[in-house]
């Protein structure tokens, strides 16, 4: 018999559509409103899940999102699976399944359940305690080796997905005047107040339905109306009133600046989701004024075996009943400390379910309420606690301490007990935006006080408990939100309420204090199998701080984040140490509210949009060339082109060759380039880089060394005079934006009265490298208008002019040490160009390269390359550019640190060249230097590999090396230790090919 | 993510559109040359690091491209007050004179 | 006053563990000690530890403003490694993994060190050349560390995406096997106790408010909220606060404090056998026993004690370990938090002495300091009793930012800790 435990009628679901759900294999029905918590209890199933640590079977215990035990695996196909999702906050759809976790072999007959006999030798922080292990042993594989395999496997929940998530996620910025977190009565209120009064409003609330306690309120009158009625008269006013209204979205997060982060769920609850419909979307809500009507959370009671499936919550009950159609249980036992259990009492008995006693821990029932029950023949029992439950799977019954001396032991049967130890304030978004928190000793609550950001909290969330004080409350902050962001007051008559529930009064710590409690299983936190004991355990061990506590024991930090149970844990520690709650302290609230999807925090930050991808002008060429590419920085750029067949290397030496014999072609678009103008653009520069650059005549070029301030090499480039005042300045392609950021930075703080201008070229010009012997003759062909001879256009030197009517900026540089060119076209031209160099190269005999041959080129001349031979710790001596210096400069970035002794030291790193004495063996890039050929561990390296090639032009292999004071070690004998061989090698100068530099002037 | 307010663009932007540039009002020495290894170490390297009030350099880097100041409290990250170059508005909490 | 066992926790479970002593004593603070350590976190009680163990007999207090282990001890992602470029770093960093190996023993306190291995991802070929100068300077100073391919990555960790269509593939991996995790509060707890033991007094809820000097200049003792503390030396490891408690006794320092923020996804049964680390992408994950993926995100640009940071610094390191770890996507945040590191410009720690005798400070490790907590404390131990670096700390002086002569790690690496 399926829903055997529905009622007849009533409640909010849909009883017309009736889904099929599973639940552990088992086929079971619900109905379309249901969550999946209220349709396993509509079948009369409790048990849900496995205790993390003694395995002891949990059921169901609260109907929202601080439930501590209903977690499931939910999977809708093999790549859609989601561990340790809420029963509470599952919405039903048909077909819906769901598994239990952290059970083996199933949920009833559970193996890891011996660890609750085992339970006396495993109290809280007994593994610090054990495993150690003896130390000839090495300590630490004891532990690493056998125990923590044991422990890890025992621990966890459910399974993470085995396959990559298919669901997208997407994000939304909004602003508004004023948030409203949550769609309760005081939510309601203050979204009310605030759109009247003319403020642009966004309410959210994480149920499926607007509404909070009202969706449950079965005997309040409001302005007349039942709770139901004015609920949806005021969701349809607010929806009219331009009200954003969010639904199943929780805010989960108060940051900086009044940004509150929202988790909004679009299709987790849809049975057919549409191809790419975005699961969830994040909203940073950028808010003038907040009001916090976050509600408040139904408190456990701490008594023993209180986990046993069917002790659950009071109101949650009531909640199961009124708004699902759901009775939890045959015979229930009601222990409670608070007012609000009362309205439970009576609603299940209006309902048939059997209120076998209600059990107040106060001396005193409400008398007004208590009249009520015994009205009804319900058996009323103040000053009267749980001393133990009964069962196994579920609880059987109770038994009750009729009196303090705990003499007066009576059992009663039932099949849920249904517990209240008061209401906790929601006060979590208000700590998150650094509001402080006050104690009230009257009320057992932490309600917020102090606030640092424009927020406001209201309603039950403050510790108000009546609904005339909740609706007034909200009502005024929303009023109040309006006039902080300067809109004039609305003064909406306030609804008014009658027959309100009362949700005062409560109880902390262990129900009955005279019990001691190292010999029960009285829980505190029901996830983390935290017991009262534990918490004295710890305290007894010196754990004073709550923060201590909570890390020694875990109570407070599973999944639920010990909503339900934290000021429990507190309390046990002020009593067992002998002070008040305030001087516990308080462990802090960190976001998020409840967890939040990783897809949906990093939304469409996913592939290739985590980072742009910055593509040359010859990147589709490349590409339809079946280029190999490597990323440098944001740039993807053709590392070489291989021919048919040919490996890396093959296709490198070819490269290399063509362009040594005949010409090759780079596309070196990704260089930085910075265009300095005014008329101190040439002061400004000489103070920027080492060079002295006065000399530099319009039309010239000049390599140009970059230091920052603490005399370390951060970039090199080419500057070009164009006229007096307007120079062309090339960074390395990791460097445009942090150089151009840099020379801001002194342009406008420190030397603002210098007249120059700034600007990133880098987008507008691709630059085209046209490098070799027939250089000159391939750049003739393609541009026939331009002269080219060497007195004309000498090394060096930069021309202005146009290539077919396009503008274009040609230098005459070299980096590869042969006769070169490098073309800057507009970059919109820079395809078309490229593609007719490569003609004319492949005609001339040459052909394009990639970044491979234009590594090996320069470093057969010994040019480095920023960020290979240098590594931030370089100086310009260091790597042979001391003459870049300008001699007479009194000052430029860097200069005065490269007094200090640690630069000015005879064994600093400096750049040689090494040849192995093996031609054919290629050293590898940051192999170490030695002097020694089979040096000890611990010996202190002389320098390192930097760059290594096989030179094509040398055939043989070549390499670039810093190592300590290795100038002078040129002609010596040094080692290259491997793990296999160590490989000797001579020291050379790091000039390996045309040391006069005659091809440059080819 | 903070809100800030750009002094030149005289707008609240996101933390997004900015780059933060260290310690504000620590000018470079007219003449390192003059300094010695002290000193030029202390100009470099030490920092107030205060804890509260601080004064420090921002770049609306994502808009209009200016450096400007601003002090901002470090414990609670509100800024006190952001201002152009040149400016140096005083704030609760001053007890030194700025450099220039 | 027993031993941490698995006899002594039958023999206590027979007594309901009513019996456990507390595992410190909460002295009042004396008159008067020949070593104060200013902070309670892994550095500061190791320190205090090594000085009562190797250095005594010393009178010793640790003085800490909050609870023990409240710092960067209880809020980092636990990672130990010790596979640093510079010999100098390698040096202490190894130093530091030697003593983790047999910490637990030492301290006969489960600090559940778990050498399962860091694998830091290259992503490009710079990063790759980068890497392999770390693995070849390791080799030599005698360090593990090792290349591997990205099928070697993924046979080590089944879950790593290495398909070489990705934004920024896996082109390999730097791996310390030895490298692994730790259970952090369990360091602070374990140096505690063991310190305890040898006498030293663990003074909690004590905040220093200002630091007393001679006329000779030296230390003589401190203020603090429980009473002035007389102390010959005074060894300042107080991360997060570093430039406050410097500034007492007029050390103006180089370093900045930014936040620093760090994750844990709701518990899933093991899944993640080993830590990774990608710079490029910029996140650090790995599982707890208790089975949370512990993920590490960047610091926030400013300079800020506030313990939060940005929403957006949390969003990007989950896109890096969703691009990493796309099964991962479906899994929850359940915890985020902040923490405060001193930041070096050389992205190295300060250990040793300062202008003022009888002054010491040990802080700077920016964001890898957990990793080095018993090397650090060993040798700011001898530093403090010798009046002397140990030689493992000498290269870390303050002196270096006068001289120049860096110990750049973060230049040299690309990569931060």
């Amino acid at each position: 018999m399926t829903q055997s435990f529905r009622t007849a009628s009533g409640g909010l679901v849909d009883r017309n559509r009736p889904l099929t759900f599973s639940f552990d294999g088992q086929q079971l029905e619900g109905f379309a409103g249901d969550t999946l918590a209220s349709a396993l209890l509509a079948n009369g199933v409790h048990l849900v899940g496995r205790s993390f640590k003694y395995h002891r079977p949990r059921g169901i215990v609260t109907a929202g999102a601080e439930d501590p035990n209903g977690l499931v695996q939910i999977a809708r196909d093999a790549a859609r699976e989601t561990p340790n999702l809420r029963v509470t906050q599952i919405d039903l759809y048909g077909g819906l399944t769901a598994t239990s976790q952290n059970c083996w072999p199933s949920l009833r007959w559970d193996l890891g359940a011996v660890a609750g006999i085992a339970a006396p030798l495993i109290p809280a922080g007994f593994y610090y305690k054990t495993f150690i292990g003896p130390r000839w042993l090495g300590a630490s594989r004891t532990w690493s080796r056998i125990f923590e395999p044991m422990i890890r496997r025992a621990a966890g929940l459910g399974r993470a997905p085995s396959r990559p998530d298919p669901d997208t996620y997407i994000n939304r910025f909004a602003h508004c005047d004023v948030l409203v977190v949550g769609a309760g009565p005081a939510g309601l209120a203050a979204a009310r107040s605030a759109v009247l009064a003319g403020a642009k409003v966004i309410l959210c609330d994480e149920q499926s339905e607007f509404g909070g306690s009202l969706l449950h309120e079965s005997q309040s009158l409001l302005d007349g109306l039942s709770a139901r009625e004015w609920l949806n008269r005021q969701v349809q006013e607010l929806e009219s009133a331009g009200v954003t209204m969010l639904k199943r979205t929780t805010a989960f997060g108060y940051y900086a600046d009044n940004m509150v982060a929202l988790a909004q769920r679009l299709t987790d609850h849809v049975a057919d989701v549409s191809a790419g419909a975005p699961r969830e979307r994040l909203w940073q809500v950028r808010a003038r004024e907040v009001v916090i009507a976050a509600g408040a959370i139904e408190r456990s009671m701490v008594f023993p075996n209180n986990d046993r499936p069917g002790v659950m919550l009071a109101d949650a009950a009531r909640s199961y009943l009124n708004r699902y159609g759901v009775l939890v249980g045959r015979r229930a036992v009601i222990t409670t400390a608070c007012d609000s259990a009362y309205a439970a009492a009576l609603d299940l008995h209006a309902s048939g379910i059997e209120v076998a006693a209600v059990c107040d821990l106060r001396q005193q029932a409400p008398p007004a309420l208590a009249s009520q029950i015994e009205a009804r023949g319900i058996r009323l029992m103040p000053a009267t606690t749980i001393a133990n439950t009964t069962g196994g799977k579920r609880v059987t019954g109770v038994i009750i301490n009729g009196d303090a001396s705990g003499t007066n032991k009576q059992s009663i049967d039932c099949d849920v007990v249904l517990m209240c130890g008061g209401w906790t304030p929601s006060v979590h978004l208000h700590s998150q935006s650094h509001g402080r928190l006050r104690w009230d000793a009257d009320e057992l609550v932490y309600a917020p006080s102090d606030k640092r950001q424009g927020q406001q909290s209201a309603g039950a969330c403050t510790g108000r408990f009546t609904m005339p004080e909740v609706l007034a409350d909200g009502d005024a902050a929303g009023s109040k939100a309006a006039t902080s962001v300067g809109l004039p007051t609305a003064k909406p008559s306030l609804p008014e309420a009658e027959n309100w529930v009362s949700y005062s009064g409560g109880h902390l710590g262990m129900s009955d204090t005279t019990q001691p409690t190292s010999l029960s299983k009285a829980f505190v936190d029901l996830q983390n199998d935290v017991t009262a004991a534990d918490i004295e355990l710890a305290i007894r061990e010196g754990f004073r701080s709550i923060e201590h506590i909570k890390r020694y024991t875990t109570s407070g930090m599973a999944t639920d984040q010990g909503k339900t149970s934290n000021l429990h844990a507190l309390a046990i520690a002020a009593n067992v140490t002998g002070r008040s709650i305030p001087e516990i302290g308080l462990t802090s609230f960190r976001q998020p509210y409840t967890p939040v999807t990783f897809g949906t925090l990093a939304g469409s930050g996913r592939g290739y949009l985590i980072d742009p991808l910055r593509t040359p002008a010859s990147d589709p060429w490349a590409r339809a060339h079946h280029a190999v590419f490597e990323d440098v920085g944001q740039w993807r750029r053709a590392q070489y082109f291989p021919n048919t067949g040919e490996d890396r290397r093959a296709a490198m030496q070819r490269e290399c060759a063509a362009t040594r014999n005949a010409v090759g072609i780079f596309d070196a678009s990704t260089l930085g380039k910075i265009e300095v103008v005014g008329p101190d653009a040439l002061v400004f520069l000489e103070r920027m880089y080492v060079n002295s650059l006065t000399s530099l005549k319009p039309g010239r070029c000049r390599y140009a060394v970059l230091l920052n301030e603490a005399g370390f090499i951060i970039d090199d480039g080419i500057i070009a005079r164009l006229s007096d005042d307007r120079f062309h300045v090339t960074t390395t392609t990791g460097a445009a934006a942090p150089v151009l950021n840099l020379m801001e930075d002194y342009l406008q703080t420190e030397w603002p009265e210098l007249d120059v201008w700034l600007t990133s070229i880098t987008e507008q010009w691709a630059t085209i490298a046209v490098q070799g012997p027939r250089a000159r003759e391939v750049l003739g062909d393609v541009c026939p208008e331009l002269d080219l001879d060497h007195t004309a256009f000498p090394h060096m030197s930069v021309i202005e002019c146009e290539l077919q009517g396009v503008p274009a900026r040609i230098f005459r540089v070299s980096f590869t040490g042969e006769l070169g060119f490098e073309i800057n076209i507009p970059t919109g031209y820079g395809l078309s160009l490229w593609e007719a160099f490569s003609e004319a190269a492949n005609t001339a005999g040459g052909c394009v390269y990639g970044t491979d041959t234009m590594h090996a080129l320069r470093a057969e001349k010994g040019y480095i390359i920023v960020g290979q031979e240098t590594d931030g710790t370089m100086v310009p001596d260091d790597v042979g550019l001391a003459w870049v210096i300008g001699k007479n400069k009194l000052d430029f970035v860097g200069k005065r640190s490269l007094d200090r002794v640690g630069q000015r030291r005879s064994d600093r790193p400096q750049l040689v060249g090494l040849l192995t004495e093996s031609p054919k063996t290629v050293l590898e890039e940051g192999a170490q230097v030695t002097a020694d050929s089979n040096p000890p561990a611990g010996t202190a390296a002389l320098g390192f590999v930097s760059s290594a090639y096989y030179s094509a032009t040398l055939d043989r292999s070549i390499a670039l090396a810093m190592v300590a004071g290795g100038r002078a070690r040129i002609g010596e004998r040094l080692f290259i230790p491997m793990p296999d061989q160590s490989i000797a090698v001579e020291v050379v100068a790091p000039v390996f090919f045309d040391a006069p530099g005659d091809r440059l002037n080819g | 993510m903070l809100l800030i307010k750009c002094p030149y663009c005289d707008e609240d932007r996101p933390e997004l559109e900015f780059h933060y540039e260290g310690e504000a009002h620590i000018a470079r020495p007219p003449d390192p040359s003059t300094l010695n290894d002290e000193q030029w170490a202390e100009f470099l390297y030490v920092r107030s690091n205060s804890r509260g009030p601080h004064r420090e350099r921002w770049r609306h880097l994502h808009g209009c491209g200016r450096f400007f100041n601003a002090a901002r409290n470090t414990v609670t990250d509100k800024f006190i007050v952001t201002y152009k170059q040149g400016e140096h508005p005083a704030i609760d909490g001053d007890d030194v004179e700025p450099s220039p | 006053m027993g031993d941490f066992s698995a006899v002594a926790l039958f023999r206590h479970a027979l007594s309901g563990h009513r019996q456990w002593p507390a595992q410190w004593r909460s002295p009042d603070p004396k008159q008067s000690y020949d070593v104060v350590i200013v902070g309670g976190g892994g550095h500061g009680l190791a320190t205090a530890y090594y000085l009562a163990k190797e250095h005594g007999p010393l009178r010793i207090a640790v003085l800490e403003k909050g609870w023990i282990g409240s710092g960067n001890t209880g809020r980092n992602t636990t990672i130990i490694r010790s596979n640093y470029l510079w010999e100098a770093s390698a040096g202490i960093y190894d130093h530091a993994l030697t003593l983790w190996r047999d910490l637990s023993s030492e301290l006969n306190y489960n600090v559940m060190f778990s050498p399962r291995g860091v694998m830091m991802l290259a992503h490009s070929l710079h990063d790759e050349q980068v890497f392999k100068r770390h693995i070849h300077a390791n080799r030599l100073a005698g360090v593990d560390n090792e290349w591997l391919t990205p099928q070697q990555a993924k046979d080590f960790c089944p879950v790593l995406d290495i398909d070489p269509d990705r934004r920024y593939p896996v082109i390999g991996a730097a791996f310390q096997r030895r490298g692994g995790v730790a259970r952090h509060d369990a360091v602070a707890w374990g140096y505690a106790r063991a310190a305890d033991r040898l006498g030293v007094d663990i003074i909690q809820n004590c905040e220093v408010t200002a630091i007393d000097r001679g006329s000779d200049g030296a230390v003589r003792g401190l203020e603090t909220s429980r009473g002035r503390i007389e102390g010959g030396r005074i060894g300042v490891v107080a991360a997060g606060n570093t430039s406050v408690i410097m500034e007492m006794a007029g050390v103006r320092m180089p370093i900045e404090t930014y936040p620093l923020q760090a994750l844990v996804s709701e518990p899933v049964k093991p899944i993640f056998p080993c830590v990774v680390m990608s710079n490029t992408v910029h996140a650090y994950i790995s599982q707890s026993d208790k089975g949370e993926l512990v993920i590490g995100a960047s610091t926030d640009q400013y300079v800020s004690y506030s313990q939060t940071g940005g929403l957006h610094v949390t969003s990007h390191a989950l896109e890096a370990v969703n691009e990493m770890f796309p099964m991962f996507r479906r899994l929850r945040m359940l915890r985020t938090w902040g923490g405060r590191v001193d930041v070096t410009v050389d992205r190295s720690p300060i250990i040793g002495k300062t202008p003022v005798p009888g002054l010491f400070v040990n802080c700077g490790w920016g964001t890898g300091g957990f990793k080095a907590t018993p090397g650090s404390g060993h040798v700011f131990a001898a530093t403090i009793a010798n009046d002397e670096p140990h030689p493992l700390a000498a290269p870390f002086s303050l002196e270096r930012f006068r001289t120049g002569e860096f110990i750049d790690e973060a230049a040299a690496a690309a990569v931060s800790h």
